[in-house]
């Protein structure tokens, strides 16, 4: 590395052609012949387009990845995989007043944040809350969960079909659904969880799949395609109607006149606590002996079967607590959209969680609560983008495997020192 | 009784066809222990190629003022194949080859996402409508069988014959030849095939590359017959290839061919004698089951975790 290095233009042509060229065959009939019936329209200045970008990318990449700073940067990639960045010992954050200064902001919200607004937030939060869940199980655990939506629409049918079958309100189905999406993860997880883990992953495709299709199949109990409506939450039994089938409104009650915004907010400030405490929750739970099982288990599984831990139960509780958490998801999707349909449970949903995942970094839940925002209000505010969304996702998942398959947000961890009496 | 016979050829030719893509999937996990999520990816973009392959030839054909079906065949076969073959290529070029030393958790996820870049990228260039081939081969032979018939549709009997010569063909390489003794030795030890002077990397690329070309087989296959195809077909028949390959032993080239039939066959009698909504639901738990009641399959041999 230390010898001063010239680019070789020549390779880096010849590279730039090669790549020309397999883009020509790739792009050429896709992009360039466009299916219109049974015959077509050609489209060729787009592939000369595409294929000129491609040669100019491959030979910049190339003459790059020859300079000193070039090769530095592919050893670098070669060898990024360490767990956690370990702070010095009795490392106090600086950033204490952030979470004060967060909540403060997050309770100003509902406020001063127009009705569009707050629903693009909750949904944000939503897919927090779906982050998080996910997060413990392919972050914490290192278990691929493609199957996470099937848990987010058990919570989501749950509330749905409980309002509609036995009378069950939102805040009764809170806790029940996170408990269903938990017995259906430990029935899913344990017979599956002592395979190959790649195998896993396949395994919950199969289940979020199956969900998916049982509910549009069955008909006579789910009503197929066309969905179900899902019950608003209430307020100590106070309805966010205008007018209440039992009398007592929130607007009537309290005197003020009717807003339909009520409700969002209402929506909002629950989910927000619900997320402080998930997030309250998992952060205690990793310092806590089961969470180092699960961070130890992603590393090494024979090494930690080999030291006595039980790699099936410590993965269940994993598998079980994300799925709760994508249950509780679940039930809020539900009453913030007022309705259900299988259509919005189908694989890019796990997909979508799954990107929010590995964009914010395995195991960091600063990472994953940032991610969760960037992906679902950025596609929101660049609509004219809206199409190209699956496609960014795609190349988001592929970059930063290649790029930080850590995430952005790398995990942090105190370090540890012996204690003053302790022999060193 | 004729609905069981009738099934059962049609359960024939779509399992020939699942052996075909299943193909890919356990190649490549044989050789380098990953699950291609995005083959399934790569014969929905075959399917494709095949419609654009048909529509160029045809009208190329009509400018010079014959009309041959065997020329259509045959130039969309070479089209399609060279083209998904170079897909194989990139894909693993791309997503998979700067992966080679990480994680297996980060190699399946860059999978993930290169079947979203590949539906995305489709749907955005080809429309999100679904598209069609025409009707290339009609007529069937027709059976009596007590009062009802069993008819086979001549492009069945063209479907059977192509993907039975495709996975001779491919058994010939793989047992035969040079390039088949080095992806065997590839397969059974990366490491120690380095040492001896094959070019793994190559070896993987190749066995992509090959993993590709079935793919397109029974993607030209399946749109001649089927007709439609839209840019989400990928995903259901990847799962069902997928389960052919677990269901045969993931990693054994004849065992992925059976259990493509097996998988055909019991999906064909289930549609027709059970419940036809219910028959991707089937698989799936078919799938489930397998895994855990025999994950190294029928042909496999079980796999040992080494530290």
């Amino acid at each position: 590395m230390s010898q001063s290095v010239g680019i070789n233009f020549k390779k880096s042509s010849i590279d730039a052609l090669i790549a020309g060229f397999m883009a020509l065959i790739l792009f050429g009939p896709i992009v360039g012949v466009v299916l219109d019936g049974y015959s077509f329209n050609a489209e060729f200045d787009k592939v000369a387009w595409m294929v000129l970008v491609v040669i100019i990318g491959r030979f910049a990449m190339s003459s790059f990845f020859q300079t000193e700073k070039g090769i530095a940067m592919a050893f670098r990639y070669a060898n990024s995989n360490d767990g956690a960045t370990v702070l010095p010992p009795g490392h106090k954050s600086k950033m204490v007043w952030i979470i004060p200064l967060v909540i403060a902001i997050g309770l100003l919200v509902p406020f001063i944040a127009s009705k569009y607004v707050l629903t693009v937030v909750i949904l944000g939060l939503i897919y927090v809350l779906l982050g998080l869940g996910l997060n413990i199980v392919v972050g914490l655990a290192g278990l691929l969960d493609l199957g996470f939506v099937g848990f987010y629409a058990i919570g989501a049918y749950g509330l749905a079909l409980g309002y509609e079958n036995l009378g069950l309100g939102f805040w009764s189905m809170l806790p029940i659904a996170a408990l269903m999406a938990a017995i259906a993860g430990a029935i899913l997880g344990f017979p599956v969880l002592r395979m190959h883990g790649d195998y896993l992953a396949i395994v919950t495709l199969g289940f979020g799949e199956i969900i998916r299709l049982v509910l549009t199949n069955w008909a006579s109990f789910t009503h197929g395609p066309n969905g179900v409506s899902a019950p608003m939450p209430t307020f100590f039994g106070l309805e966010f109607t205008r007018r209440s089938r039992d009398g007592s409104t929130f607007h009537e009650f309290f005197n003020i006149p009717y807003d339909s915004a009520y409700r969002y907010m209402f929506i909002y400030i629950v989910l927000f606590a619900v997320v402080w405490a998930v997030l309250f929750i998992k952060h205690r739970l990793v310092k806590m002996p089961i969470g180092r099982a699960w961070e130890a288990l992603r590393e090494d599984e024979i090494a930690c079967r080999s030291l006595g831990l039980n790699h099936v139960l410590v993965k269940l509780s994993a598998f079980m607590l994300g799925a709760s958490t994508g249950g509780l998801a679940g039930v809020f999707f539900a009453t913030y959209q007022g309705f259900v349909n299988p259509s919005s449970f189908t694989f890019f949903e796990s997909a979508l969680i799954l990107a929010i995942v590995v964009l914010g970094g395995m195991g960091s839940t600063l990472g994953v609560v940032i991610a969760a925002f960037c992906l679902t209000v950025l596609p929101e505010m660049l609509r004219e983008f809206a199409e190209y969304r699956v496609l960014m996702f795609g190349i988001l998942m592929v970059v930063m495997m290649i790029w930080k398959p850590r995430g952005i947000v790398r995990v942090t961890r105190t370090g540890f020192a012996a204690r003053k009496g302790v022999v060193k | 009784m004729d609905i069981v016979l009738q099934q059962l050829v049609n359960g024939l030719t779509l399992g020939s066809v699942y052996g075909l893509i299943a193909i890919g999937y356990t190649m490549v996990y044989g050789i380098i222990g990953m699950i291609n999520f995005a083959h399934g990816d790569v014969y929905m973009v075959s399917s494709y190629i095949t419609a654009i392959a048909i529509a160029l030839i045809s009208a190329l054909l009509t400018f010079l003022g014959f009309e041959s079906f065997l020329v259509v065949i045959i130039g969309t076969l070479f089209l399609t194949i060279v083209v998904t073959g170079a897909y194989g290529w990139v894909i693993e070029r791309v997503a998979y080859r700067p992966l080679r030393n990480s994680s297996r958790l980060a190699v399946l996820i860059s999978a993930i996402g290169m079947s979203l870049i590949l539906q995305n990228y489709v749907q955005l260039s080809q429309g999100a409508n679904q598209q069609g081939v025409p009707t290339m081969l009609t007529g069937a032979l027709r059976f009596h069988v007590g009062d009802g018939f069993v008819q086979i549709t001549y492009m069945k009997v063209f479907i059977l014959i192509a993907a039975f010569a495709g996975m001779g063909i491919l058994t010939y390489v793989i047992q035969k030849t040079k390039l088949g003794r080095m992806c065997r030795a590839t397969q059974q030890d990366r490491k120690m095939a380095s040492i001896l002077g094959i070019d793994t990397d190559k070896i993987i690329s190749t066995v992509f590359v090959i993993g590709a070309t079935m793919a397109a087989l029974a993607g030209v296959l399946i749109t001649l017959d089927y007709g439609a195809f839209d840019f989400y077909i990928g995903f259901i028949i990847g799962i069902k290839a997928f389960t052919a390959a677990v269901l045969g032993g993931i990693g054994s080239l004849p065992g992925a061919m059976l259990g493509g039939l097996i998988l055909g066959l019991s999906e064909a009698l289930f549609a027709g004698l059970i419940s036809s909504d219910y028959k991707d639901v089937f698989s799936f738990s078919l799938l489930v089951l397998i895994l855990i009641i025999r994950p190294s399959g029928l042909l496999g041999k079980p796999e040992v975790e080494k530290v």
